[in-house]
């Protein structure tokens, strides 16, 4: 076997392997000298993107990956001698989760060049990365596991990782606290998560996410379960009315683990979509659930942006941004499931509904990312985060603020940016569905807008501040790191028809498709 | 009904834990409600794979008869690992607030709002 087939047979597990390797050899880095560490951690964020770029790249092209822990062979889910029942630990990889791979892999690249720099002025760095490699590995493995019980381990690895960078710059206690609350949520949420996988197992004999799917049968216990997951994981992604701990969080973690936490938050909701689409699917009932996801979305929607127009912090009020915006990924996907059970309907404007959805948690990841490194840049140089003490930092931060400017126009949906393109499918499908939803999220839109105008104003605009006179531009490793999201932001919003046809209908068709995922493992079933 | 005894510790321990960690203030009465909700969940996964009368499912030189299941006790095993970091991480995120905030009450911490 050559290098390239170990690694191409191998990638799903690589995945995981390498960013845990970085991080548990990051603190020998450490001991060597800071600069061996700091290209220890880049290189192995590039190796770890690679890997996640040719395994999307197999999955795109040839259909679900499956990785079997200790079997005579990668791709052998059910051993000869177990009765057809796939008794290991398996990761399958479907366009979904190849999706999720995607955004993972390069928020990951361009926040860790981000932090080389942003976090270059404090001690202990070691901690640092290691924490942000586990929460990588937490990403990877949540969104590539196939086994349920897999899935509970690496959401715990991702709380506990995240718990602790949160609290990372104690920040007089503020920081803790945040962490303290982000923490007792999360856990609470994996002991639900842990009730429900009992539960599966008592059912049905079964860790495996295709074996449940295949023979559930959607009783009694299968709705607890159901209610379970979808409140934990609802929880986990910052979903109003459980969305109280993402400001405090975003706001008091580094800039660079705010962005980073972005994606974390959209592995919790890919979790959710895989929860409802591939182990459900269609034998539950689609149109309430559907529902019940459609309101948490809306909700979301509107207590997000409500909450941030008044905020004086400028992270806390792009964490009210996030919450809005999550509001518009549960809101398309959830239109997709509530006419999941109708085939006309579906065809019409569900899947464009999913689409849409889906095409938004790529595009939130990017801008979203972005907007909290431009502002983890703006306090990186003039040491505050009031909105009030800011102003005139146009004429000194000019780059900061051309990516400011490309990342706010692409939250409230301006062509030609990414945020438009998902947001125009949304509106398009969610009309035909239910034209008041539409229109809630046409108007949340505008205030969204509403609220960045003044974000920009107060930071940007005005004369020069006496105080900031001696600002200077952001280092130049933060620069290529927002530049990196910034050239996405505006690819994606340029030619948005290539990346729908290509990343964004397959990940849609996969998670829909439940046959299909079931089949990938269990085999022509 | 004897049979369904441990389903039903599972069920008061849940209640148990759950008003813990709604009702208290203290942070380490928090974390102790959620080691009781973590036990009522571990309870609850070697339940299910329990067999009356089963030996314990270690293969080497194992009587070929009934077995108790091996893969909750795996699952549990993990449990109980993640539940030791979990509180940890609270325990010592107890530690900082009280050096900080000289309390540890959660009324009393409340410093980011709005």
């Amino acid at each position: 076997m050559t290098f390239s087939d170990f690694i191409i047979t191998n990638a799903p597990v690589l995945l995981v392997a390498i960013p845990l390797l970085a991080a548990f050899l990051c603190p020998v880095m450490g001991k060597i000298s800071s600069m061996v560490r700091n290209f220890w951690v880049m290189g192995m964020m590039l190796v770890t993107a690679a890997v996640a770029f040719i395994l999307a790249y197999r999955v795109f092209v040839t259909g679900p990956v499956i990785y079997v822990f200790g079997a005579a062979a990668a791709n052998l889910a059910i051993p000869l001698d177990s009765g057809g029942i796939p008794i290991r630990i398996i990761f399958t990889v479907d366009a979904m989760s190849a999706f999720m791979d995607i955004i993972c892999a390069i928020v990951g690249v361009s926040v860790l060049l981000y932090s080389l720099s942003a976090e270059s002025r404090n001690s202990s760095l070691e901690g640092y990365y290691t924490l942000f490699f586990l929460m990588i590995v937490g990403v990877f493995g949540m969104v590539s596991t196939g086994d349920i019980f897999n899935f509970f381990v690496f959401l715990e690895i991702l709380s506990l990782a995240s718990a602790g960078l949160i609290a990372y710059r104690i920040d007089g206690g503020l920081a803790v606290e945040a962490a303290l609350k982000y923490f007792i949520l999360s856990t609470l949420g994996a002991i639900f998560v842990l009730f429900a996988i009992g539960i599966f197992y008592g059912q049905y004999n079964a860790l495996n996410i295709a074996m449940i799917a295949e023979r559930m049968q959607f009783s009694m216990l299968d709705k607890i379960a159901l209610v379970l997951l979808v409140a934990a994981l609802a929880m986990k992604c910052g979903a109003v009315p459980l969305h109280f701990w993402t400001p405090d969080a975003y706001s008091m973690a580094p800039s660079s683990v705010t962005a980073f936490l972005v994606v974390a938050s959209q592995a919790s909701l890919y979790g959710l979509f895989r929860v409802v689409f591939t182990m459900y699917n269609i034998t539950m009932n689609c149109v309430t659930v559907g529902w019940i996801i459609i309101i948490f979305g809306v909700l979301s929607m509107v207590v997000g942006v409500t909450m941030a127009i008044p905020q004086k912090d400028i992270k806390r009020l792009m964490a009210y941004h996030a919450v809005s915006q999550t509001g518009y990924m549960l809101l398309g996907v959830g239109v997709g499931l509530a006419v999941l059970g109708n085939a006309g309907l579906t065809s019409a404007f569900g899947f464009m509904a999913m689409e849409g959805g889906i095409f938004h948690i790529f595009n939130h990841a990017m801008y979203k990312g972005l907007l909290f490194l431009t502002a983890g840049a703006i306090i990186y140089r003039i040491g505050t985060r009031d909105l009030n003490k800011m102003g005139g930092l146009g004429h000194t931060m000019k780059y900061t603020m051309i990516f400011f400017m490309i990342g706010a126009l692409a939250i409230a949906g301006i062509p030609p940016f990414n945020g438009f393109a998902s947001k125009l499918m949304i509106y398009e499908s969610v009309y035909l569905f239910n034209p008041l939803l539409a229109i809630i999220a046409m108007v949340v839109s505008i205030l969204t807008l509403a609220s960045f105008v003044k974000v920009f104003h107060s930071v940007f605009m005005g004369p020069k501040l006496p105080e900031y006179a001696d600002v200077k531009e952001a280092p130049l490793p933060m620069l290529i790191g927002m530049g990196i999201l910034a050239a996405i932001v505006i690819l994606f919003g340029l030619f948005p028809q290539p990346v729908v046809e290509i990343l964004v209908a397959p990940a849609a068709h996969a998670l829909a498709d439940q046959g299909g995922y079931i089949a990938s493992v269990l085999g022509g079933a | 009904m004897l049979w369904n005894l441990p389903f039903i510790t599972v069920v008061i321990l849940t209640l148990i834990g759950l008003v813990t960690v709604l009702l208290k203030k203290n942070i380490i009465k928090i974390l102790l409600g959620i080691n009781i909700l973590n036990s009522a969940a571990n309870l609850f996964l070697i339940t299910l794979g329990y067999r009356e009368g089963g030996v314990a499912p270690i293969y080497t030189l194992a009587p070929s008869d009934l077995m108790v299941l091996p893969t909750p006790q795996a699952l549990v095993l993990t449990s109980i690992v993640i539940g030791v970091a979990t509180s940890a991480l609270v325990l010592s995120f107890a530690i900082v607030i009280q050096k900080k905030y000289g309390t540890v009450d959660i009324d009393k911490i409340r410093r980011l709002q709005g």
